[in-house]
């Protein structure tokens, strides 16, 4: 995963210019020049490829970062506060029945494609089952002990929440996290891919798939280059996430 | 029982009509006046007003909603703005392709994937409870249109075993329905199997661990009996839950490979709808879908108490 975010970061370092088309070397196979062969309009496909991670791995996290965050707040306050909570969970209820990508697709058709609304759009979808965890957490929590002891001794409840309620959230949303970001990256690429999500002059691993369909027959590696560094990425935050759980939880790992 | 049918469906309507008010609103915030959009670019703001007008786009915002919830309330959809004819019909028109994938999808995926799962269990920490969760983790991961083109070229351009793309309707002949329809279903298939796979695994394995469980091994069970007999029927209902919400993610799917096969279904009508901004279709669709998700969920919890005499409400 790390390295991951290295190459992906150092990308303008070795790589070529993604934009760069030839029109003599279209689909061209592997080379010695060209690691990853040339797509339909004889650009780069390794470079495009490497590019393409910059664009996942920055819509992935930060939409997951949004989802964490207001998954967060929304999951405190409604696990604290009974009136709230009915109003709010029905909402996240009703979010939740709505399937990721139409959702994603109804938000993204307000404005037009663009990385900004890719990242809201993502992260809205996200935040119901972020914010329902937390809930969970916090319920459980508030009629602890120690958490009432706070109370009686007279902290007030921000404190209260900040000090001894957050905390505890804390394991669940960073396994959640990572679950959280694999599916963004997920939805990134998917959005990219229905020619809803990245602009097409951005290279990004799903309109680069997108773009390429029709010449699978011909030059199978403009596909294959992108579908697998996908594929790789997400079994990567899937597995960091799997790790964090483990070490959260040492009862899971002695059950496995 | 009664009572708690009645409260569930409360809270369906509830959650309904959040979706309702968010798609609601979500199209009225839409940049780009519906009625401009109607009259076409070289109407008039004469023109405009009058569609306006007729649509009752002038009528206070609660109105509007009260109006457009009864319509739809009473199956109205409306009409697609692109293709001039009612929402629902075109709807109807894609329903069996869409339909014939997701059933196939469920009926591998449940009956494979509770397969992997029980046999992963059984034999949890040998080679083949490895290799499953191994593949579990690759099946979850692997998105589905990387999953599709891969199986295209290996099973259709490589080889020429199976057809590339396209759908042919059940009246054209069940062979023909069936072969072309294996590899999108195979490639659905894979995220749930893996997905059903894992949670009947760790849902087994609890189960296994119970005290009756070591009573039925000593009192001679054969490994058989003690699986499907005692354990399936106790790791049941974790197993009926992931069903229930694996659908929402079903559609999806649905979508993805409906693009990738080339499959006239509802997938590709919402994908073609988007790119003409056809909201009309984009909203029904996710009513409708929503919809299907909240009943199917409130099925699965009322079959709980079929698994489980134990589940009363």
């Amino acid at each position: 995963m790390g390295l991951l975010i290295i190459l992906a970061l150092a990308a303008p370092l070795y790589a070529g210019d993604p934009g760069n088309m030839d029109p003599f070397r279209r689909l061209q196979p592997p080379s010695a020049e060209m690691w990853f062969g040339s797509d339909n309009l004889g650009r780069d496909v390794f470079a495009r490829t490497i590019f393409g991670a910059r664009i996942s791995l920055l819509v992935g996290l930060m939409s997951a970062a949004c989802a964490a965050l207001a998954g967060l707040l929304i999951g405190v306050t409604a696990g604290y506060s009974r009136s709230i909570d009915k109003i709010v969970m029905r909402v996240m209820d009703g979010l939740m029945s709505i399937p990721t990508i139409l959702l994603a697709i109804a938000l993204i058709s307000l404005t037009g494609p663009g990385i900004g609304i890719l990242i809201v759009a993502i992260a809205v979808s996200e935040t119901p089952a972020v914010a329902r965890l937390v809930r969970s957490v916090v319920l459980g929590v508030r009629e602890r002990p120690y958490v009432e002891a706070a109370l009686c001794g007279g902290a007030r409840l921000p404190k209260v929440l900040w000090r001894h309620i957050l905390p505890s959230t804390v394991p669940a949303l960073m396994v959640q996290g990572a679950t959280v970001s694999a599916s963004a990256i997920l939805t990134e690429a998917v959005l990219s891919f229905l020619g809803v999500g990245v602009p097409p002059e951005i290279p990004s691993w799903g309109n680069m798939i997108a773009s390429s369909r029709l010449y699978l027959a011909i030059a199978p590696m403009t596909i294959f280059a992108p579908g697998i560094c996908l594929a790789v990425t997400v079994l990567a935050v899937n597995l960091l996430g799997d790790g964090v759980r483990d070490l959260f939880d040492p009862s899971a790992k002695r059950r496995r | 029982m009664a009572g708690y049918i009645l409260r569930r469906l409360v809270s369906t309507i509830a959650v309904m009509a959040v979706v309702g008010i968010f798609i609601f609103l979500l199209l009225r915030l839409a940049p780009g006046d519906p009625a401009a959009m109607i009259a076409g670019k070289e109407a008039t703001a004469e023109m405009i007003a009058g569609i306006r007008e007729q649509l009752g786009l002038n009528a206070p915002l609660p109105v509007q909603f009260a109006r457009w919830a009864g319509d739809m309330l009473r199956g109205d959809f409306g009409t697609s703005i692109f293709a001039g004819r009612p929402v629902l019909e075109l709807i109807a028109q894609r329903l069996e392709p869409t339909v014939s994938l997701a059933l196939m999808t469920m009926l591998l995926s449940v009956t494979v994937g509770v397969s992997f799962g029980i046999l992963a269990a059984w034999r949890a920490g040998r080679l083949v409870d490895r290799l499953l969760t191994a593949f579990s983790a690759l099946g979850y991961s692997v998105p589905v249109f990387v999953i599709g083109y891969f199986l295209i070229y290996l099973f259709a351009i490589k080889t020429h075993w199976l057809p590339v793309q396209g759908y042919v309707p059940i009246d054209a002949g069940l062979g023909h329905w069936f072969v072309h329809l294996i590899l999108p279903t195979v490639t659905l298939s894979l995220g749930y199997i893996a997905f059903i796979a894992r949670v009947t695994r760790t849902s087994m394995l609890e189960v296994l661990s119970e005290d009756y469980m070591r009573t039925a091994a000593a009192k001679g069970a054969s490994s058989y009996a003690m699986l499907f007999h005692h354990a399936l029927k106790n790791a049941g209902i974790p197993i009926l839950t992931v069903i229930g919400i694996s659908f929402a993610y079903l559609i999806g799917g649905v979508v993805l490979t409906e693009t990738v096969f080339n499959i006239p279904g509802i997938g590709r009508l919402v994908v073609d709808a988007i790119n003409n901004r056809d909201y009309p279709i984009i909203q029904s669709v996710i009513i409708l879908t929503s919809g299907l998700y909240v009943l199917i969920n409130l099925a699965i919890d009322l079959a709980y108490t079929l698994v489980d005499p134990r589940v009363r409400y």
